[in-house]
């Protein structure tokens, strides 16, 4: 070998250590399952459709979501300690339209709860949603409220439930990864009823309280009816 | 008068007699209603202004705290708790009571800046109109609303429509002409930068801002009606740990405790003091550190150094809460007459790790300056932007933080103490910039005096006798304070003055419970500091305003 050859092409020059651990096979962080997978061949044959749950699952994009004091908790799960990009999960998104997993963290009300709707129709399908804490699971502390609705399912379909007030990062980090592993194998949660839809509000049932507001809102205009009363 | 008493005249606020103030008002009070914590005067309902004014100009009660409305069996009423700011243990509550059948009275904003929201407050929840008010609306339900939901008549199971409506640019009519056309821009409910649910309604006449107006109530979550049907002993307790969610939570939780101690006559041993003044402190710390994580967030867009740092230092001190409280975020641990549970076994091992923590936190505030109040970027941002002068801010009723950084030295702690803070050795921070960089600066100095207030408690705590280690006072297994007795107790919160008031009808659970929150009043503010700015000054001067959205809403 000549000095002015930049790099060494002989094999048995490089001795590292990681390199020998892998050839003698004690350092499992290389040999992962994909490796022995792929063997010595490059290529792979699987089911498109499970190859694409696969990726889905290994890459979530949460949307950077704030609603009370569970986003506070939230906000430690992305952050060091615990640190849930860890997971292949952790890149918050300002934008709804670049999200596919929308944590709800906290409390929604009555105003609140058509915003939330609209935000999540704008993210792109596939979409999931992890439910944080016990308001969006059932009104948690303020289920007696007069303005609050009675979780999250009212009004969005929700994927995982992480129960808590608030939950530790610790059990985000769990659900989010329990929702990684049913995207991974390809399994949707079933559209829950949503009693609180947006309709037009020409589309209403002409009841007292349409006809009192109608003057006050067009008829195209979108609202969202709450019938407190037959909720949970 | 007050020439002979020398511990009121270095503050300056010369100090009236319930009857001097009678004196003062003359004709205008028709009757005294005194509260536990001030005296009260009943006016006519057609007479605020002259009333407040008076009091205002002549009295020198220039901080209009709150205003507390409610419905009885026979008329409304709205209190207006007034105090100095000079010396807030000088209080006066002015009750108005209004008709049962059209509950109309005059509004106060015109003498108050800040009773433009807490009278649309009112006429939201309980449904009183006040004359001459600017812009009375609702302002924490949907404007379709039907109903008052603190009216006694209110029906809590009727449907209700809530609309999404397309935003009209408000100043349209304004601009007609082709050349000066304006833009409407919505900022929130859901944006990084509205720090929770808050919408915005900017108008932009190119880049700088014509008109900015906060829209609330999207986590409007009942808070005072929880309060309400809640028993004082243990019920209401959990619920001051959401009110201001930033780990404030002790601080929230003496807020109700001084209201409901003082309204019962408990007294808390001395133990137990010290140990809700170094709680709390480690609360306050948290709650700054998470300010100043957001901020940066806001103003440099900095996700991964200085955010990360802020949270890796709440991480310790919210680790040492936990130890303390058994909780990471809703401590849920003072109580009635003290807290829940003495120090965590072993003490050395806590002492050690809480000296820990404040023997590294000069180093990271340090390291805070060289990261963030040096930089030049960050100080283009913030220094001269969102200007507040002091008299604005104290028109608005602005407390806390926000104040303290306009140069107004009002700090409850030491203003009107309570727990151990007037037997230990700190400061009360103020900077007089007015603007966004010295709201900042207030809260990180705060955060050295937080650690000065711990450390000497740590060295009371640990040198207290085994024998005398009292943590809770004997209190009643039920609480039932007297029919009728009302009290307005404020403490010094991480954003400001946070109080409570509470009407006891002599059962078991208030009648009426009140809260008012600083951010609140603070978030008032924001279009004094963003009017005429650009649009980027508008998120530096809300950031700097460390609003969080479950205490402005409640
Ligand atoms: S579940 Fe608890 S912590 Fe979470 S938003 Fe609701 S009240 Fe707050």
């Amino acid at each position: 070998m000549s000095s002015d050859q930049p790099f060494i092409t002989d094999d048995s020059q490089v001795v590292t250590e990681t390199r020998d651990a892998r050839m003698t096979g004690q350092g499992d962080r290389f040999n992962s399952r994909l490796r022995e997978a792929f063997g010595s061949s490059p290529f792979i044959l699987t089911k498109f459709d499970k190859f694409l749950n696969w990726c889905r699952g290994s890459s979530m994009f949460m949307l950077q979501f704030g609603i009370a004091c569970c986003s506070i908790e939230m906000m430690h799960t992305y952050a060091v300690k615990h640190d849930l990009d860890r997971f292949g999960s952790g890149v918050p998104r300002a934008s709804p339209r670049q999200a596919d997993v929308m944590i709800v963290p906290g409390t929604i009300v009555s105003k609140f709860a058509p915003r939330m709707k609209r935000v999540y129709d704008q993210m792109p399908e596939p979409k999931f949603v992890v439910g944080m804490g016990s308001c969006t699971i059932s009104g948690g502390p303020f289920q007696e409220g007069y303005n609050v609705i009675k979780g999250a399912e009212e009004v969005i379909p929700i994927d995982i439930h992480v129960p808590g007030c608030p939950p530790r990062p610790e059990a985000l980090v769990y659900g989010v990864v329990k929702l990684q592993e049913r995207v991974a194998n390809g399994e949707a949660s079933p559209v829950t009823v949503k009693p609180y839809e947006l309709e037009e509000f020409s589309d209403l049932e002409r009841d007292e309280l349409v006809d009192k507001l109608a003057d006050q809102i067009d008829d195209d205009e979108l609202v969202m009816r709450y019938n407190f009363a037959d909720s949970p | 008068m007050s020439l002979e008493r020398p511990d009121t005249v270095d503050d300056g606020a010369v100090e009236q007699t319930p009857d001097e103030l009678e004196a003062l008002l003359g004709d205008l009070v028709v009757d005294r209603d005194d509260h536990l914590n001030a005296p009260g005067f009943v006016i006519r309902p057609d007479t605020v202004q002259e009333t407040l004014r008076t009091l205002k100009e002549q009295a020198g009660y220039d901080h209009l705290s709150v205003v507390s409305a409610q419905e009885y069996e026979n008329r409304y009423e709205s209190i207006y708790h007034l105090k100095k700011y000079d010396d807030p243990t000088q209080e006066v509550s002015i009750v108005v009571p209004a008709d049962k059948d059209d509950p109309v009275s005059e509004s106060a904003e015109p003498v108050f800046r800040t009773a433009d929201w807490h009278e649309r407050e009112a006429y939201d929840l309980i449904g009183i109109e006040y004359d001459d008010h600017p812009d009375l609306r609702r302002i924490l339900l949907p404007e379709t609303w039907q109903g008052h939901p603190l009216s006694m008549d209110y029906d809590k199971d009727r449907p209700q429509i809530a609309t999404l409506p397309e935003h009209a640019n408000p100043l349209e009519d304004h601009h007609k002409d082709a050349e000066s056309d304006t833009m409407f821009l919505n900022i929130g409910p859901h944006h990084p930068a509205t720090h929770g649910v808050l919408h915005l309604k900017t108008v932009l006449d190119g880049e700088q801002v014509v008109d900015v107006e906060p829209d609330i109530g999207y986590l409007h979550r009942s808070e005072e009606q929880m309060a309400q049907s809640g028993t004082y002993r243990h019920q209401i307790m959990p619920y001051p740990d959401r009110w201001d969610y930033i780990s404030a939570g002790l601080l929230n939780e003496w807020a109700y405790a001084r209201a409901a101690e003082d309204l019962a006559d408990i007294e808390v041993p001395e133990y137990a003091q010290v140990i809700r003044t170094m709680g709390a402190e480690m609360c306050r710390i948290a709650a700054h550190m998470l300010a100043l994580a957001t901020f940066a967030l806001d103003i440099n867009g900095d996700f991964t150094a200085t955010f990360m740092y802020a949270i890796n230092d709440r991480e310790r001190v919210q680790n040492l809460l936990e130890d303390l409280t058994g909780q990471r975020l809703m401590f849920n641990y003072f109580r009635l007459g003290g807290v829940v549970w003495d120090l965590p076994e072993p003490r050395e091992e806590f002492f050690s790790d809480t000296r820990d923590f404040l023997d590294q936190l000069p180093e990271s505030i340090e390291e805070y300056h060289n990261l963030i109040t040096s930089n030049e970027v960050f100080q283009m941002r913030t220094i001269d932007t969102g200007i507040l002068p002091p008299d604005v801010a104290k028109n608005y009723g602005a407390t806390g933080p926000v104040a303290r950084g306009s140069g107004v030295d009002y700090d409850l702690r030491r203003d009107d103490p309570y727990g151990y803070y007037d037997e230990l050795d700190w400061d009360v921070v103020t900077e007089d910039g007015c603007d966004n960089f010295s709201r900042l600066l207030v809260r990180m100095r705060e955060v050295e005096e937080s650690a000065k207030i711990i450390e000497q408690c740590v060295d009371l705590l640990e040198d207290w006798p085994e024998d005398e280690r009292n943590i809770q006072a004997n209190v009643p297994r039920t609480l039932r304070p007297d029919d009728d007795t009302e009290i307005y107790r404020a403490v010094e919160g991480a954003k400001g003055e946070l109080g409570i008031y509470i009407r006891a009808d002599g059962t078991d659970k208030p009648a009426r419970f009140k809260i008012r929150s600083p951010c609140f009043s603070n978030l008032q503010t924001l279009p004094e500091m963003a009017n005429g700015e650009y649009i980027p000054d508008v998120i530096a001067a809300l950031g700097s305003l460390d609003v969080v959205l479950g205490e402005v809403d409640r």
